[in-house]
């Protein structure tokens, strides 16, 4: 996973609270076989309206989203994540984020920074008075910032240390490299291996 | 062995988690554990292979990972092209990543495809004392060796699949004791279903349950493994049962379990598995087998189930809010209504299969309610092995010719019915006696309604057309002679405590 210090980029405002994993990816999507290629399926239904902020050419390349209330909230579905990262966007600010959209969302490297409903209000008019301008998202400071607005953000220390040191799980997991290895060197004889295949006898 | 417990009496979960423990967690960070056997299908893998080839890595054992197609496959015409292209993607796209990767592929028409639930154990590679992870909330049933197995999502299979161990933060355990004796014509299925229903579908939710007391030894490992595979819908993050003789006799010889000096080395090390005499679960609860009869769900989840003799409950008696507003919701999805005696209930379909209810032991319980019988007109009935080598022991016992002559299709092995991912679906409205493990609104079909209930149920269920018992069929019960009286009280449970 690439280190997550500062990300810079156009923010994009999604001034909607609410904001379920459905309507971020419709389940009909979940059928695919990729983990990426879901950049075509982010809000999928919501995209239809040529209104919709993500066809306005004015937030093209938007890295950093600014959402309102509950974002991320309701099914489980990782596919939510990987169409956010697909699409461009490296970091979301909402003033909260649904569990588990949240957890995934840090094994992915996509930062879910926790701003205060006023500071949201500030980063949304900040916006509205520059349409396309580009937003700071501070990890080291946990600071964000958008023209003259500059705003603290919240993420627990777990996540912002996997996030700065670039460690996925499987990153971090492998840290203990020389631990598996000296595992695997006394597991027993006995135990199952796939390799090479065997058959019933007779077969 | 691994002697870090310091005496401290400690249950089979305990003993296997600690034999597996590659570094130990601290301050609430998960311990890292190592896994055994990563058992891997189509549907939950294509995105962990594309991680690993977006990181550039490896799989770190193929040695210790074996794929199978299962949940996409046909039942029938297998040698064709598969119609449904979503489908076709996935099993090429599973198939292209095993060859990429070089994990060992066991795809649709070889001898050892299968239900990836009914091939572990069948091939000897699910053991005591192992660690067993797979995609799918089933891998549970892996639990009846004695073996822990988990479930497990798609970042973990790339986890798996990488690191050949997973961060997991330590369960707490439970016991499920069912003393007594099994009355002919009452399974392992029905021990499980009562369980469910007692202690419900979030009941197990953070334990490891261990299934305990003599009905449960009585049991063979496919009984076994009917009964861990639905720990899961309990909520349970896994069920295991202790080895024991039985559980040798069942591996001894199969491909790849332990041969000579590593059998003796392997049994020496299973048979201290056993939790300790003083060992204290965090939670108990007791089952009398005795009492128990054939059950069956009535409702949207695998918790909403009762005795075969009983009548759908009233959700007006039902004092917690949010089980009563589910079981009103449950009987309008069912279309049945309160206190409609379950015996009454028609039905459409009967699926005999998926990795609850499909190893040869089940075929054989189905056949031998069946044979020489006609299914009920107009019941359609669909026999499904678990995996390529239950059908052709079967066909070599005649199980085939049997279901055919009762009227029943006898299908190629794969999930097929359970969720319906492939052509083998129920039609909306649709009321289905099915030998699986999920009734979930929509499970089998969208609309389709489905009945829990155990082999012999379904037989009986196919040949009267309403959902019955073997204790109600007039002949075809091989042990007549047994069967008790007709039972006055339903199926009363002593008291469970749970912590
Ligand atoms: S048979 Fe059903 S429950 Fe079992 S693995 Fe297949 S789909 Fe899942």
């Amino acid at each position: 996973m690439e280190k997550v210090t500062v990300v810079q980029g156009i923010a994009m405002p999604l001034e909607r609270a609410n904001v379920d994993t459905d309507q971020i990816i419709p389940a009909v999507f979940l059928k695919r076989v990729t983990k990426t290629g879901f950049d075509d399926a982010l809000f999928y239904a919501w995209r239809q309206d040529p209104e919709f902020v993500l066809n306005n050419p004015v937030y093209k390349g938007a890295r950093v989203l600014i959402a309102g209330q509950d974002f991320g909230i309701g099914s489980s579905r990782e596919h939510a994540v990987w169409a956010l990262r697909d699409f461009g966007f490296d970091a979301v600010l909402s003033p909260r984020f649904g569990d588990i959209f949240r957890g995934n969302a840090g094994k992915q490297g996509l930062l879910a920074g926790e701003i205060s409903e006023a500071d949201l209000e500030s980063l949304l008019a900040a916006i509205k008075a520059q349409p396309g301008v580009e937003a700071s998202v501070d990890l080291v400071a946990k600071t964000a910032r958008i023209g003259e607005v500059i705003v603290p953000f919240q993420i627990d220390d777990y996540t912002r240390w996997r996030l700065l040191e670039g460690l996925d799980d499987i990153g971090l997991t492998l840290r203990n490299e020389a631990q598996i290895t000296e595992f695997e060197g006394r597991r027993e004889s006995w135990r199952p291996r796939t390799l090479p295949e065997q058959h019933v006898t007779g077969e | 062995m691994n002697d870090s417990f310091n005496g401290k009496p400690r249950t089979l979960a305990e003993k296997v988690w600690d034999d597996h423990l590659v570094v130990k967690g601290e301050e609430g960070n998960p311990d890292l554990i190592y896994i055994d056997l990563h058992l891997v299908h189509e549907v939950t893998s294509p995105q962990a292979f594309d991680g690993l080839r977006l990181a550039g890595r490896p799989v770190r054992r193929p040695d210790l990972t074996i794929a199978t197609e299962d949940h996409n496959t046909p039942t029938l015409a297998i040698d064709k092209p598969i119609a449904d292209l979503t489908s076709r993607t996935q099993i090429q796209t599973l198939r292209n990543n095993c060859a990429e990767f070089g994990v060992r592929l066991h795809p649709l028409g070889d001898i050892e495809q299968g239900i990836v639930h009914v091939v572990g154990p069948q091939l000897g590679l699910t053991m005591p004392g192992t660690t067993v992870v797979c995609g799918d909330s089933h891998t549970s049933t892996h639990g009846a060796f004695g073996a822990m197995g988990i479930g497990i999502g798609t970042s973990e299979v790339e986890h798996v699949l990488a690191t050949q161990t997973l961060p997991l933060k330590p369960f707490k355990t439970m016991a499920i004791t069912v003393e007594g004796t099994l009355r002919p014509g009452v399974t392992a299925k029905d021990i499980i279903l009562a369980v469910i229903a007692k202690i419900g579908t979030g009941g197990g939710q953070g334990y490891v349950l261990e299934y305990r007391g003599s009905a449960i030894r009585s049991l063979s490992m496919d009984g076994r493994m009917t009964i861990c595979n639905m720990s899961i819908e309990a909520g349970a993050r896994a069920g295991m049962v202790a080895p024991d003789q039985v559980t040798y006799d069942y591996l001894e010889g199969r491909a790849h379990a332990p041969k000579g000096a590593d059998w003796d080395a392997a049994v020496e090390y299973w048979n201290t598995l056993a939790t300790d005499d003083d060992a204290v679960f965090d939670a108990e609860v007791f089952l009398d087998a005795d009492e128990l009869e054939p059950f069956v769900t009535w409702g949207t989840n695998p918790g909403q189930g009762v005795s075969l003799s009983d009548r759908v409950p009233d959700p007006a008696a039902i004092s917690d809010p949010n089980e009563r507003a589910s079981a009103e919701r449950a009987l309008e999805y069912m279309d049945i209504a309160a206190g409609t005696a379950l015996k009454d209930i028609h039905v459409d379909a009967v699926f005999m299969g998926s990795c609850t209810n499909s190893r040869i032991e089940d075929l054989r319980a189905f056949a031998s309610i069946i044979k020489g019988q006609k299914k009920a007109d107009g019941v359609r009935v669909m026999v499904v092995p678990g995996s390529a080598r239950v059908r052709i022991e079967a066909e070599a016992e005649g199980i085939d010719q049997i279901v055919k002559d009762f009227g029943a299709e006898w299908r190629f092995a794969g999930c097929s019915m359970c969720l319906g991912m492939n052509p083998d679906q129920l039609a909306p409205g649709e009321r289905c006696a099915s030998t699986s493990n999920r009734n979930f609104e929509g499970r089998q079909g969208k609309g389709g309604r489905t009945h829990l209930v155990s082999p012999l149920v379904a037989a009986a269920t196919a040949i009267r057309g309403t959902l019955s018992s073997p204790w109600d069929l007039t002949a075809g019960f091989d042990t007549v002679a047994e069967r008790p009286a007709q039972p006055t009280e339903p199926a009363e449970t002593q008291d469970g405590v749970i912590a």
